[in-house]
């Protein structure tokens, strides 16, 4: 199904992997320095730069094309904040003016280039990339002829982890808290500077396999991706380069097997022959922030649901509890409550849905708190019982308290306590207890149970 | 301007000797005095000396002149917008100064640094940055470890200890935003402990915060007093000031009054400091400022 020609598609997916792992790294910075819109900014801005050693050079990868770009890229950063200073802008305001000012200019003279050397510099190939005619400009290292874009891509990527390692904590300690860096001596704003010139170079590197727009993607959503998977710094900073590497290969080999698995026959896609890889690469990592979304460990909304649905669950099961002691108290003082306690009228007094009344009443049974008599109904085991009055005492404390000192009375006190009875641990039952020096009845004139023997 | 690298900037004038004592333990009075190598010792913790701060052409502190006495608490009171944190920050080069001379211990803040420690706002940083309570203490260390070199084991136990102290051990590696705002809290505190600085600047670290930190924060304040450091505290619960500080400054865009609090926070200084309309003097500064500043 996959028509793999070495020579071509293993260059193409070397390049892509190196140009998103690249972008990953320094992207991780622009991430958690909330300038995600500062790579949008630098990729635009460099075109000026990389115009100028275009049209110094005619090359399309060259040194003077990179420093072109680094320091444009830097002057993009360093304009940005003079218009924050001096024009009285916010910074996005601020970014969107310089970017978009420093790309019109490189696009005239993209195009002024083109109309009198002869020579071209494709804006459609700066926006897009062209990662699919890498493999054509080959060059030779040692013994090896290798593509010249893989070439600086493995440069770039190179002096970016160079970058990255050497000054890691001071990157780390500017990104979190610049005004702390500042204190103890380590250039922030320097260290700004640095970072944005690396993001230009990779950038620049990044253009012929991606593109200056869906740079973008690989700059943010695999940093982005990290940031929802892990706490930890430098484990983001692994992550979005494994995310990045995995995007690129994924993205190559989708754009060469998905064409082939559409319905051939169907008029919609009878013009697909082929998918660009690196749409391809900007569509995997997206689908990869998906699924970081929906099932990161304790960001993620999966997780977050399932730990909402597991507390309301808790509640539910303490709810029936406290349910069922209720009843006993009233039965003992007299009002023998003769209905059979079935998980329907359980339901309707707790005003729960079935399923959860189901999956409370399982749960309580299956930890050997209540069980089902055959003709009584649910019943609690003494088990039950001590926990159910633990959950009372909670309660009964609460109302106490706040009536004691916020003056709440009634459906009110009743409800915040009825919140605060399911967060109340021993230890703060035990102060709760003692502050209101141990009473016996709460506002109501109902006991306060005591279960721990106190 | 802030100088940025030369012969005194990261790692600066710090002069201890690798494997030295552990510098954590607040009991051992003050930062060996040997250690801080031309800090003038008989000088000011600090001294500010006609300073103004101007944003877009009006004036946010005006004439400022003021030193701190050394080995006292001291409180910084104002109503909201008086400058309060501009002066904090104005002091260690975070916000340009139109004009005045600070001195920190006799010297410019950048060859003072390493004797100057700063709490900022809890705001002002990302909680949900991907770093644990032991990371964020162990970046109070990051300029005495200096450039090019990791962060070794001595130096997170150093951090450690220094939660220890703010009762702050169990959440060390827990990420800071599962952090309650009181422990968020302690862990700048516990930061600046571990920059074994001898003046303290703190920008409300006593606003928002649980009973139990308030109280771990004053008591470590007052251990910080009792080795002979200065603490600055920009502060805003004025019935607390008394008890707590030693020092008070009245601030509303100038210095009411300074000195020490039973002479200083009275009544009449505080209406002077909170009431109503600005004076005429202020009022003449600002239309000054407007005219002449640079924009």
């Amino acid at each position: 199904m996959i028509q793999w020609v070495h020579e071509l598609d293993t260059w193409i997916v070397i390049a892509a992997v190196l140009s998103s792992v690249a972008c990953a790294l320094v992207g991780c910075f622009l991430v958690l320095r909330r300038l995600s819109l500062m790579g949008d900014a630098i990729s635009h801005a460099v075109l000026p730069g990389l115009a100028i050693g275009f049209l110094l050079t005619a090359s399309r990868e060259s040194l003077p094309m990179f420093i072109g770009a680094a320091v444009v890229g830097v002057l993009t950063a360093v304009f940005t904040q003079w218009l924050v200073r001096y024009g009285r802008v916010e910074e996005s305001a601020s970014m969107g003016a310089v970017f978009t000012i420093l790309f019109a200019l490189g696009l005239v003279m993209i195009e002024q280039s083109a109309r009198h050397r002869h020579v071209e510099l494709d804006a459609r190939c700066v926006l897009f990339g062209a990662i699919e005619y890498i493999p054509l400009h080959l060059v030779q290292v040692g013994p090896w002829l290798v593509p010249s874009a893989v070439v600086w891509l493995t440069v770039v990527l190179a002096m970016n982890i160079a970058f990255v390692a050497l000054f890691y904590k001071e990157l780390k300690i500017c990104a979190f808290d610049p005004a702390l860096a500042q204190g103890q001596g380590i250039p922030s704003q320097f260290m700004h500077y640095a970072l944005m010139a690396m993001v230009a170079i990779t950038t620049v590197a990044s253009f012929t396999s991606v593109g200056s727009i869906l740079v973008i993607a690989m700059l943010v959503v695999p940093a982005a991706t990290a940031h929802l998977l892990t706490d930890r710094f430098g484990w983001m900073l692994i992550l979005s380069m494994l995310l990045a590497a995995a995007a690129g290969i994924l993205g190559h080999v989708g754009a060469l097997t998905i064409p082939s698995l559409l319905p051939a026959d169907s008029p919609a896609f009878a013009n697909v022959h082929d998918l660009s890889t690196s749409g391809m690469m900007a569509v995997c990592t997206g689908g990869m922030f998906v699924v970081a979304m929906l099932a990161a460990p304790r960001r993620g909304l999966i997780s977050r649901a399932l730990d909402r649905a597991l507390l309301t669950l808790r509640i539910c099961r303490e709810d029936v509890l406290a349910l069922l002691y209720r009843l006993e108290e009233r039965a003992e003082s007299g009002f023998e409550d003769h209905a059979r306690l079935a998980y329907d009228v359980l339901r309707k007094s707790l005003g729960t849905s079935r399923v959860l009344t189901w999956l409370a009443l399982r749960g309580l049974a299956r930890r050997g708190l209540i069980r089902d008599e055959p003709d009584r109904g649910w019943r609690m085991t003494d088990a039950g019982r001590a926990r159910a009055a633990q959950l009372l005492q909670s309660h009964r404390l609460w109302e106490t308290y706040l009536n004691h000192h916020y003056g709440l009375i009634g459906p009110r006190q009743h409800s915040a306590a009825e919140k605060l009875e399911h967060i109340t641990t021993q230890t703060m039952r035990g102060r709760l207890d003692d502050e209101l020096s141990r009473p016996r009845l709460d506002p109501h004139g109902r006991t306060v149970p005591r279960p721990d023997g106190t | 301007m802030t100088t940025t690298r030369g012969n005194h900037g990261y790692q600066a004038s710090e002069g201890k000797a690798p494997g030295g004592p552990a510098p954590c333990n607040v009991s051992v009075p003050g930062n060996d005095p040997t250690a801080s190598v031309d800090g003038n010792l008989s000088a000011p913790p600090l001294s500010i000396h006609d300073m103004t701060v101007a944003y877009h052409r009006r004036p946010v502190l005006w004439d400022i002149d003021y030193d701190a006495p050394e080995g006292k608490l001291i409180a910084v009171v104002g109503p909201n917008g008086a400058g309060k944190s501009t002066l904090i920050k104005a002091c260690m080069d975070l916000v340009p100064r139109a004009s005045g001379r600070i001195r920190f211990f006799g010297l410019p803040f950048a060859r003072a640094r390493s004797m100057v420690g700063y709490v900022p706002q809890r705001e002002s940083v990302d909680w949900d940055f991907p770093v644990s309570a032991l990371d964020v203490v162990t970046m109070g260390l990051y300029g005495r470890i200096g450039w090019l070199r990791p962060v070794r084991r001595r130096d997170r136990e150093l951090a450690r200890e220094s939660l220890d102290q703010l009762g702050m051990a169990d959440y060390a590696d827990r990420q800071i935003s599962q952090l309650s705002g009181g422990q968020q809290q302690r862990v700048f505190l516990a930061r600046a402990l571990v920059q074994q600085a001898r003046l303290y600047l703190m920008d409300e670290p006593l606003s928002g915060v649980d009973a139990a930190t308030e109280q771990a924060i004053i008591e470590l304040l007052r251990r910080f007093r009792a080795t002979g450091r200065t603490v600055i505290v920009v502060h805003h619960d004025l019935p607390t000031v008394t008890e707590y500080f030693d020092h008070v400054i009245l601030l509303n865009m100038r210095i009411v009054a300074a000195g020490p609090v039973d002479d200083v926070f009275t009544p009449e200084n505080l209406q002077k400091t909170y009431g109503g309309r600005l004076t005429l003097l202020d009022e003449a500064a600002q239309a000054l400022v407007g005219e002449t500043s640079p924009p």
